[in-house]
């Protein structure tokens, strides 16, 4: 069975223009991304902000025009559509962002916000709009009488379930996720993230889920692909790639993960410095400026390390068979 | 241990439409020690933050700290203060940072003269020894090329750089506590760690204290020698870290434990905790977290106090009665 969604070299630049000297450099947000995902999966997107991982949602979603790349969904080639058809895809592919609040008309209704898809999509008429808002309220865990209220009265979670109710009435099949818990606290965070398990459940759900917190993807996700600055630098299982790391930013990502855990201290290895601007990537293994791989070389810098195969997962750098873990890795000046 | 700040029956309250008082921060008691970091932990609304404010008399009005409270800077009665009395406490004793270093610099003066301005206000030095300070302070947060960066702006500098700025700032004055409010809350994990490790290499080779504020469990697990836990304007549990990641006692602080996802063991569906933390206006009498609480019976409607559950260990709640 081919997958819901097939990315295939996604790039997306942004023309900069300079403040006084005329044009600057691009800035390169996605460089190159592909990636499959199935039916009723989850594959998580992860990275440091500037990695390009929400550039790939909403690029996927022609939020904003891809610069080059192709996207199928469902066999459709995505980037080609043109509006009418693209209206159409939207049914089947939503988006849920971070902070749902900017994304709610605050002089509409909730039960409004929620029954314009389906007005839009004319899933239904009449007094059925109303039953199917009530019932998507009730799904997300809201009560079918907040529908005459509006968006200042809810809490950040609230919010989220207001957001995911919306995203769920024109029954898509595939959601971006845009990094749907970050904001909220921590009991609320558990209350999302198992609504959208349970969601994925009962309606066999695909999700690309973009966030910065390897506990909270692996938690949701049994794929996830790691991205540093426009480029997937490794890709792989959740478990594999998280008990064996093969990309030395893996590797640091990982051990900075704060662990609730003050027996169990994982090595921390403590990155220098400040992540390349993208608009000028360092030539080479864009992570050349900060890797602290032990067989790191001349190579580094001038050879683009592709992503392959290793092991478990797959990693884009020159010496990935033998990346130390966290435990043995000696610590990077700081 | 040289104790330098005792916290003793803290209440801040706001007035309200209908004449009366809420009280958002409530009877929160608490000490430090020369070198030791004490965290202080919650969501949103729980009163943490509002609770490192009134340590500066720094309460947004028509908010006030009730009389009763007691702030203590070792000998310094701090609600007694007044006038250059008080301004001489802020930066010079207690040194603060906050979530979003940009709110807090100068976008139109370098690193190097803000960080300077600190070091005059409370030191009679010359500018140009304000500046070799400065240069020393930057290079002590750990800023790579810091004579560069002195006369670099803020928004030359990333995230982080900025936050490693506000602390420079904030050690500027030596003060002898740094309140630090979710000080990498806004920043990106692997930047988090370095800012982690800058303030914990400042604690032991200062010998400052520090109040660390955080929503973060995890933060707390690497960091902090002790642990507070607030919710709904009360401290609910209070341990030496070990113990209480060992031994978590209060229903609430079960509950944080059980919300957050875990990066090794088996991975389980979380068990969140039901309904959300309820604003002032409406915490219940009695136990505060009773109508969320899964262990909640009929006592849970008179207000426990903090009693002990071991060692240094002590939780508000009734269930403490039984156990001990």
């Amino acid at each position: 069975m081919t997958p819901l969604l097939q990315v295939h070299d996604l790039v997306k630049h942004y023309a900069a223009a300079g403040l006084f000297h005329g044009a600057a450099p691009p800035v390169r947000a996605v460089d190159g991304v592909s990636f499959e995902v199935g039916r009723g999966e989850t594959l998580a997107l992860v990275g440091e902000s500037g990695c390009g991982k929400s550039s790939v949602g909403r690029t996927i979603l022609r939020l904003q025009e891809p610069t080059s790349g192709q996207a199928l969904f469902e066999g459709t080639d995505v980037f080609s559509l043109d509006r009418t058809a693209l209206r159409r895809l939207r049914r089947r592919m939503q988006i849920i962002f971070q902070d749902p609040y900017s994304s709610l008309n605050p002089r509409m209704t909730i039960g409004a916000a929620v029954a314009e898809g389906i007005e839009i999509h004319r899933l239904a008429a009449g007094a059925e709009i109303g039953r199917r808002v009530a019932a998507l309220l009730e799904e997300v865990g809201l009560d079918p009488a907040y529908a005459r209220r509006y968006p200042h009265e809810f809490s950040g979670g609230q919010r989220q379930r207001i957001g995911i109710a919306r995203a769920l009435a024109v029954e898509p099949a595939f959601i971006v996720c845009d990094e749907p818990v970050s904001a909220l606290d921590v009991s609320v965070q558990a209350q999302v993230l198992n609504l959208l398990a349970d969601l994925q459940r009962d309606r066999g759900l695909s999700y690309l889920f973009i966030a910065h917190d390897l506990a909270v993807v692996r938690q949701i996700a049994r794929r996830v692909a790691v991205m540093y600055l426009g480029r997937i630098v490794e890709a792989g299982p959740t478990e594999d790639l998280l008990s064996a790391p093969r990309h030395p930013y893996t590797v640091a990502l990982l051990s900075a993960v704060p662990e609730p855990d003050p027996v169990h201290r994982r090595t921390r290895i403590v990155l220098r410095g400040d992540l390349p601007s993208p608009s000028n990537p360092p030539p080479g293994c864009p992570f050349h400026t900060r890797c602290f791989h032990p067989a790191r070389n001349e190579r580094c810098l001038t050879e683009l390390p592709v992503l392959r195969p290793v092991g478990a997962t797959s990693a884009a750098c020159h010496y990935a068979e033998s990346t130390p873990l966290p435990t043995a890795v000696e610590l990077g000046e700081a | 241990m040289t104790r330098v700040l005792d916290v003793c029956d803290l209440r801040v309250s706001f007035p309200t439409a209908d004449g009366s008082r809420l009280h958002p921060v409530d009877g929160v008691s608490f000490s430090l020690d020369r070198g030791e970091t004490l965290a202080l932990v919650g969501e949103s609304g729980c009163g943490k933050s509002l609770t490192s404010l009134a340590l500066l008399r720094l309460v947004p009005p028509p908010g006030r700290v009730d009389p009763g409270s007691g702030i203590r800077l070792g000998d310094t009665d701090v609600l007694a203060l007044e006038g250059e009395a008080l301004r001489r406490i802020r930066g010079r004793r207690i040194g603060m940072i906050f979530q979003d270093p940009m709110t807090s610099l100068n976008p139109v003066f370098t690193v190097g003269a803000q960080i300077a301005e600190g070091v005059r206000a409370h030191f009679p030095v010359s500018k140009s020894e304000a500046r070799e300070r400065a240069l020393r302070l930057l290079q002590e947060v750990g800023i790579p090329d810091p004579s560069a960066r002195l006369d670099a702006y803020p928004h030359q500098l990333s995230g982080g750089m900025r936050q490693r700025v506000m602390i420079a700032i904030a050690l500027a004055a030596e003060p002898d506590i740094l309140v630090a409010d979710e000080p990498t809350t806004a920043l990106d994990v692997t930047v988090q760690a370095q800012i982690l490790e800058v303030l914990d290499q400042l604690r032991r080779s200062r010998g400052m204290a520090v109040l660390l504020i955080t929503h973060d469990l995890g933060i707390v697990a690497g960091r902090a020698d002790r642990v507070a836990v607030m919710y709904a304007g009360q401290i609910v549990e209070e341990a030496a870290t070990p113990d209480l990641f060992a031994r978590p006692s209060h229903p609430y602080t079960q509950g944080l434990f059980a919300s957050v996802p875990r990066i090794t063991g088996p991975v389980r569906r979380l068990t969140p905790i039901r309904g959300t933390v309820p604003p002032p206006v409406a915490w219940p009498a009695g136990c505060r977290f009773r109508p969320r609480c899964p262990q909640a019976f009929e006592q849970c409607e008179l207000p426990p106090g903090l009693r002990p559950v071991g060692s240094g260990h002590s939780m508000r709640c009734w269930l403490a009665e039984e156990s001990s």
